[in-house]
């Protein structure tokens, strides 16, 4: 009996062995599949022998010439405008997400039911439905084309307080009873938001800044109707979009790769150090719905 | 181990789930006509799913009449309660004092005399502003609203410049939407009107009964305090009503009238209410502009929209489970490296590995020329985006790569939440890998994230970027030509919303139609999907 049970354990370890070996190659494989694009990406932006897509990876010429290139283009000018909108967007984004999240995790208010439910159903509104009378109205303020960044800024900010149910869900968590200890003691609600709740809550305000900050660098449809047709106004994504079309292409790819490489590569190096309160806020969102 | 147990639990409960289908259907039948909680109870994990959605259609009509029975509820009571507010109000004239007499005509006028000189002010200043914008603007604004504007652009001949000077009369757009802003304005000043003399009321009565009333102190006080959410809310709110709720109303107005192009409202033509005539172009049979209808088209792409946001979310969602499970595995090594790897091309902003990808596909892309020029495979390019069905499993294909990352995130902690010991005791009745997943995994995954799968599959019928980025729509779908836009076989209802508007014609009234079709859509599939998963409805509970 013994002796089975040993066989039989051994099985296992082996039948474990080969199992586990088995995860790590299909681990492997999907980490190349998942990367080789960006490094494909990366490797071309230093090709300089032709500026069109060809059948190889690996340049035959290496060289700075993109990033010239790209130095030289109206590129600065999108980055820069993405950049302030990002910053922008950041800030004001996150008070707004955390004033209305945090007061519809806190509070008990007549409406307040009624106003989620509405919320949702304005939701269920397909969002490019508005662009159309926005860009009008942004037109009328003369925030459009080449004052296209101020505008942009207004509109993204403006609609964010309809995003707030990661944070609710985080806000959600933190018990009531540490509130209306606080309240006891004679704090006010003004109080107890900035000495109790704010200090305990830095992983979903970095969430909040994190996801705020990265939306604008990936903004394309509303930032390409504003601008329309005016480089002055682009952000990358719309600037970028454009080296791409037919009659582009052949001149602009690898500049296209130079500028991908520069706008993906500060973007991901804060996004792996707050990595931590991006998952964090990922998974509390999709439990609490 | 497996043979010293006499009977396997795992097998027997399948055992017993396998009934006739005459007798499956029939328990579902007898409990929809007979509800018993025992009946219910006894029904497998299969028969209750589908009882489910079978209780929820036959409440259908049960819910229609109930709806409108509601409809009529809400009517009556709605006129009970201005009846009530306009007694209340009469009354509050007939025995209030002349501070409060005055209030009805200047607003805030008691407050100030009763010493709240905040509120007062306030009330006092809404009312001139109010007053002021209907004389100068809204007034004209309003009374242009049933016709959208009466005199287009005009032409007229200048003798001295020997021109023709083109003069610019009413504006369609700025009507319907000023129009909007006003009523918005009249009903708020409405609400503030009441308010006012609802507040009067009630300093009255305070005074009377030797109360003091609160102070501009306390009143701002309170601003930080009870009354704190008030102040937290109104910025949020502000922006809401003014960027999502006013344009949504105006789109949905948009949809009765002929607004596109040629009909921009000010520098060519007018354009006026249509009644429901878009909806019936939308949804008629006729063929439009010699190709196949609208509504065939509105078919075709619906279809392929529901098909995609169904493969989109169940494909992304499973294999991103599996990505996770394998990492989880105890005896996986380097786990966090794994992880980043994978978190890694999330914070890559899409129109860059989107476009890249999408390029890198193309016909004269780097695949294609590799496998063509290096590699000697093939002579003919792949037709990734050039094929309708290539392309559609391309999309949906590199939907999974730039989807695996971001679910193998959110399920690694909830599978790393599922009990140890209900894995463990599984194991000790003998259940291999799959029953294990089947029957604890799944259920356990289902049920917590059926919301965000319910918000995955409404943002996957809505996602425009992985479909613009990638395909653009391609390829043509040349029977549809007819209709607005070029339409392709990638087309999503939100692409081909975007497409109509910035087309030549820029059919506004026709995007708008279709925005309001895919917010029916989404409303119904939320509206099932509500009803029939238990882990939705209960906000509370998660607290």
């Amino acid at each position: 009996m013994s002796k089975m049970k040993k066989q039989h354990h051994m099985g296992l370890r082996a039948l474990n062995r080969v199992s586990n070996s088995a995860i790590y190659t299909l681990l492997v494989i999907i980490s190349i599949i998942w990367l080789i694009p960006f490094v494909f990406i990366l490797l071309q932006s230093f090709r300089v022998e032709n500026t069109y897509q060809v059948g190889y990876v690996i340049p035959h010429q290496w060289g700075f010439d993109n990033y010239i290139k790209l130095w030289n283009s109206d590129f600065k000018r999108w980055y820069l405008n993405t950049f302030i909108i990002a910053l922008a967007a950041a800030v004001f984004q996150t008070i707004i997400v955390l004033c209305m999240s945090y007061t519809l995790s806190r509070f008990r208010f007549r409406m307040r039911n009624s106003l989620m439910r509405f919320m949702l159903i304005l939701g269920m509104f397909p969002g490019m439905l508005t662009m159309i009378i926005l860009y009008r109205v942004l037109a009328d303020l003369g925030l459009t084309q080449a004052n296209a960044v101020p505008g942009l800024i207004l509109v993204s900010v403006a609609s964010s307080g309809m995003g707030y149910y990661v944070s609710k869900g985080f806000f959600d968590t933190i018990p009531k009873s540490l509130d209306e200890a606080a309240r006891v003691d004679g704090a006010t609600r003004l109080q107890v938001l900035t000495k109790i709740i704010l200090p305990l809550s830095k992983p979903i305000v970095i969430y909040t800044i994190l996801t705020a900050f990265m939306g604008p660098w990936g903004d394309y449809v509303f930032a390409r109707y504003v601008a329309f047709g005016t480089s002055a106004g682009y952000n990358v994504a719309v600037g970028m979009y454009s080296w791409l079309t037919n009659d582009q292409i052949d001149t602009m790819y690898t500049t296209f790769c130079a500028g991908g490489v520069i706008v993906a590569l500060p973007v991901t190096i804060l996004f792996l150090c707050l990595q931590k309160y991006y998952v964090e806020g990922v998974t509390g969102g999709a439990v609490k719905g | 181990m497996k043979r010293q147990n006499g009977t396997d639990p795992a097998k027997s409960s399948v055992q017993r789930k396998h009934k006739s289908p005459k007798r499956f259907f029939a328990e579902i039948g007898m409990l929809l006509k007979e509800y018993t909680d025992q009946g219910y109870l006894r029904l497998s994990k299969l028969q209750k799913f589908f009882y489910k959605i079978l209780a929820f259609f036959s409440k259908i009509p049960a819910a229609i009449v109930g709806f409108f029975k509601n409809i009529g509820r809400y009517i009556k009571n709605g006129a009970v309660s201005l009846v009530n507010e306009f007694k209340d109000i009469g009354r509050t004239f007939a025995q209030g004092d002349w501070k409060t007499k005055t209030s009805f005509f200047v607003m805030g006028f008691g407050n100030i005399a009763r010493g709240q000189v905040l509120r007062g002010l306030l009330f006092l200043l809404f009312e001139i502003v109010f007053i002021v914008y209907m004389i100068t603007a809204g007034g004209y604004w309003l009374s242009m609203l049933p016709s959208l504007g009466k005199q287009g652009p005009t032409q007229a001949y200048n003798e001295i410049l020997d021109t023709y000077t083109t003069t610019y009369n009413d504006n369609s757009f700025k009507i319907l939407l000023y129009g909007v802003l006003t009523i918005f304005f009249i009903v708020a000043f409405i609400y503030t009107w009441r308010l006012n003399v609802k507040q009067n009321k009630l300093a009255e009565q305070f005074l009377k009964s030797g109360k003091k009333l609160s102070s501009d102190k306390d009143d701002l006080r309170s601003m930080v305090d009870e009354n704190f959410y008030k102040t937290l809310l109104a910025l949020p709110l502000t922006g809401i009503l003014v960027f999502t709720v006013m344009p949504i109303v105006f789109m949905i107005l948009v949809a009765f009238t002929n607004y596109d192009g040629a009909h921009n409202g000010f520098s060519n033509n007018l354009f006026t209410w249509v009644g429901l005539d878009n909806f019936n172009t939308l949804l008629s049979w006729q063929s439009a502009g010699g190709g196949q209808s609208y509504s065939a088209t509105f078919g075709e792409i619906l279809a392929w929209t529901l098909i995609w946001a169904f493969l989109a979310t169940f494909t992304n969602y499973f294999l991103g489970m599996f990505v996770a499970m394998m990492i989880n595995k105890k005896g996986i090594r380097l786990k966090k490296m794994w992880r980043t790897i994978l978190v890694m091309t999330v914070a890559i902003p899409q129109f860059i590995s989107l476009l890249y990808v999408s390029k890198m596909f193309a016909r004269n892309g780097l695949i294609n020329l590799t496998l063509k020029d290096t590699l000697h495979w093939i002579s003919q390019p792949l037709p990734f985006w050039e094929d309708p069905t290539w392309a559609r499993v391309s999309v949906i294909l590199i939907n999974v790569w730039i989807g695996i990352p971001y679910l193998m995130l959110i399920t690694t902690g909830i599978l790393m939440n599922i009990p140890a010991d209900l894995y463990e005791s599984a194991r000790i009745d003998g259940a291999n890998a799959w029953q294990q997943y089947t029957k604890i995994t799944l259920p356990y995954m289902l049920f917590i994230t059926g919301p965000y799968l319910l918000t995955s599959f409404t943002g996957n019928m809505n996602n425009f970027n992985v479909i613009y980025l990638l395909t653009g729509g391609a390829p043509t779908n040349s029977a549809a030509s007819g209709a607005a836009g070029s339409v392709g076989y990638t087309d999503l209802l939100i692409t081909w919303l975007f497409k109509i508007t910035t087309g030549a014609e820029s059919q506004y009234y026709l995007a708008s139609v279709v925005g309001i079709m895919v917010f029916v859509v989404v409303a119904l599939i939320s509206l099932v999907v509500y009803n029939v998963l238990p882990s939705i409805k209960n906000e509370e509970d998660f607290q």
